[in-house]
């Protein structure tokens, strides 16, 4: 499906072709071997957002109609909505990256999956987690703590596919064939040490043999936050460094600010922690630390911007075309976006209006959907095709999904920064009684619950075109589905690439993964 | 770039740090902290017992935590003190609490010292109806009712004593009444129990 040489490209001699065509040959082996495990986890990564929206919506239209479905204790707030939030952490996002991640690996590395079969156990055994881990905490059985509510019997299942999915991930970056290790490869084989000792420590000292008191919310946070910055953002990034330039076919801007950004991350990220914890019972030093570290995120965020933004400069008019390059695009800007707005709410002074408010969920939707799930969805595109060997059967279904997820995902976002915004100044007036401070955010809760409805139509959108993709219904085609005209798209595309050659033609050695 | 050494090595170090400064400093520095204890002789804070520490369960298995926080930031940051809601929090504050529950949402108000709030027999009543129906006792409350936690039952000689009185035109059919459940009362007993207005000297000031 990729890389075939284009006729209006420079002509390259024999034993560049044959070297092209060897690749291309490799590439084919390494997709077959990543078939089954990768598919089977972006399909169940799919049934769990689409369980996860069920759950979201539910939760979202209770803040504003309380007594909506509230003769059930297990359909209470306090239980669907941690429901919502570990099914699409552990089952939609964790699965869908693990599935882009095994895939980029094998692909990076230039070498197959072995024993592919292991991995879809692994699969199996995530999926049963998520399944009694949701069932759990419906059923009263959550352990209270943000982020790992699932019940003590969990972890250890999520713990030992885990084992599997690293041991793996491990076996393939050693049987590499290609020398150079892509950036995209730093990020995921990060993500795949930080990930297991992140979870498995929080696991031991919040869970099995807990701390006390505030040292336990020091460590609850530590973990929050880290899940996204040691394990959704790499992953994340790694998809994203990967995708432009491959949709492109030019380089990636600039080795040197890669490196810069990802170190720049794993020195950084790790101690955002307590700037959950600003104003609360804890020591000031610690609070200051991690505000410091927030700071200090602007760093990799910026240089991680910088590289893409210039990897992508000329080229925007792609986005009409590609539904990948669309989704991933969509996600990079709102890396940028939720990041640096991070690092300012860590301040103090911004940090006393918004702390407790609906803002912050504004802000982690941002995060969690505008950037890491736009970015699945952009891997998925470009992925399944090249597994299937079956196109995306409808554009239609494509554009309906990118503009339900796009708009109703800013919309959500804005609705709820602002009411947030609004909500916190007003409990910050003590003039205002407190009752009035929640009523106020009541509009702004409806909006949400628009949006929400918004999204899960998107959703059904995407799970009906990987259904019929993995099914091979449709019309059979022979070049990849295009939101736009492909004479076009070719035209503009070959802008891209002729740097990419031109990059080849001064000595650059062709990347054949 | 191109070993996998050097990015092990510099994962494991980064990581290290951080766990060291944000989970076993803090442990470290607060781990081992002891109760106050006044010169009458009364120690503060006290592990919870009985209805209290079970009513703690049904708080953590009904997802409070996700609309009241349990922490009253300093005066001057926020209006926390304005509201009512007692004095500054500290790390004393919280000995016991495993796991903890400070929270990071206030659609609903603080909690810390709602059982101070909301003391004795009147507090107990007013407990129960509002969990039973947040409306009765707060028009305008978007908190779910969890009359789940509420029995109506037939009353069998005795009307019983815990009996809610609820409100004209929501009362039970003739002939039944509306009890808590254990899982109700423990609750209670457990909103009750809060009461962190105790002066430590480290919470003086702002």
């Amino acid at each position: 499906v990729d890389n075939a040489p284009a006729p209006h490209l420079p002509r390259i001699d024999g034993r560049q072709a044959a070297r092209r065509e060897r690749l291309a040959a490799q590439r084919v082996a390494i997709d077959e071997s990543t078939r089954l495990p990768v598919l089977v986890f972006f399909a169940s990564a799919v049934s769990w957002l689409l369980a996860g929206s069920l759950l979201a919506d539910v939760a979202s239209i209770k803040l504003h109609a309380p007594w909506f479905l509230s003769s059930a204790s297990w359909l209470t707030f306090g239980r669907v909505r941690p429901a919502h939030l570990n099914t699409v952490i552990f089952g939609w996002a964790s699965m869908a990256g693990i599935g882009t991640m095994l895939w980029l690996m094998a692909r990076l590395s230039r070498a197959e999956l072995r024993y592919p079969r292991m991995l879809v156990a692994a699969a199996v055994l995530w999926n049963v987690g998520v399944l009694v881990g949701t069932v759990g905490i419906l059923g009263g059985h959550s352990t209270g703590i943000e982020w790992m509510e699932f019940p003590p019997y969990v972890p250890p299942i999520l713990t030992a596919a885990f084992a599997i999915l690293a041991v793996w991930s491990i076996l393939t970056f050693h049987d590499r064939r290609e020398a150079h290790v892509y950036v995209s490869q730093w990020y995921l084989f990060a993500a795949i040490f930080w990930f297991p000792w992140l979870y498995i420590a929080a696991n031991l000292l919040l869970i099995f043999r807990p701390v006390t008191g505030v040292t336990h919310a020091s460590i609850n946070w530590w973990f929050a936050h880290n899940v996204l910055g040691l394990w959704f953002t790499p992953i994340g990034l790694a998809s994203v460094y990967y995708l432009i330039p491959k949709v492109l076919g030019r380089p990636i801007y600039s080795y040197y600010l890669s490196i810069l950004g990802f170190w720049a991350l794993a020195l950084f990220y790790n101690w955002n922690g307590a700037h959950h914890l600003v104003g609360g019972p804890l020591p000031a030093w610690l609070i200051t630390t991690s505000i410091v570290a927030s700071i200090m995120m602007l760093i990799p965020v910026v240089t991680v911007a910088i590289n893409h933004h210039s990897t992508m400069v000329g080229h925007f008019g792609l986005l009409r075309y590609s539904p990948t390059l669309r989704f991933i695009v969509f996600g990079a800007m709102s890396y940028t976006a939720v990041s640096v707005q991070g690092s300012l709410q860590a301040l103090r002074h911004w940090n006393v209006a918004t702390h407790f408010t609906h803002y912050t969920i504004a802000h982690s939707h941002l995060g969690m959907y505008a950037f890491f799930t736009m970015v699945m969805f952009g891997s998925m595109y470009y992925i399944v095709p090249r597994l299937t060997g079956w196109e995306w059967a409808s554009a239609r279904l494509i554009r309906a999904h990118f503009w339900c997820t796009a708009v109703g995902i800013l919309f959500y976002f804005l609705a709820l920064t602002y009411g947030g915004v609004l909500q916190g100044l007003r409990l910050n007036d003590p003039k205002i009684s407190f009752v009035d401070v929640m009523n106020g955010t009541v509009p702004y809760l409806i909006a949400r619950s628009g949006a929400g409805g918004l999204l899960t139509v998107g959703h059904v959108a995407f799970a009906i075109l990987l259904a019929m993709n993995l099914l091979h219904l449709g019309a059979p085609r022979s070049a990849p589905m295009l939101l736009g005209d492909r004479a076009e798209y070719e035209r503009e595309l070959a802008s891209a690439q002729a740097e990419g050659e031109a990059a080849l033609a001064a000595g650059a050695e062709e990347d054949g993964r | 770039m191109n070993q996998g050494p050097t990015i092990f090595l510099g994962a494991l170090l980064t990581f290290a740090a951080a766990w060291l400064g944000l989970c076993f400093a803090p442990w470290a520095q607060l781990g081992h902290l002891p109760p106050a204890e006044s010169k009458k002789g009364d120690v503060y804070p006290n592990p919870l017992v009985g209805p209290a520490a079970e009513g703690r369960e049904v708080y953590i298995a009904n997802g409070c935590l996700y609309c009241h926080s349990q922490q009253v930031r300093p005066a001057g940051f926020g209006s926390d003190k304005e509201r009512g809601w007692g004095r500054r929090t500290v790390a004393r504050d919280y000995l016991y609490d495993r796991p903890h529950l400070l929270g990071t949402m206030r659609t609903g108000p603080d909690l810390t010292n709602i059982g101070k709030r909301r003391p004795g027999g009147g507090g107990r009543e007013y407990h129960h109806l509002h969990l039973y129906n947040p409306r009765f006792t707060q028009p305008g409350s978007i908190m779910p009712p969890f009359a789940f936690l509420y029995e109506t039952r037939k009353v069998v000689g005795q009307p019983s004593r815990d009996a809610l009185k609820l409100p004209k035109g929501h009362e039970p059919p003739p002939g039944f009444e509306v009890v808590p459940t254990r899982e109700a009362v423990a609750l209670v007993a457990y909103l009750q129990s809060l009461d962190r207005s105790y002066k430590l000297p480290e919470a003086e000031g702002p």
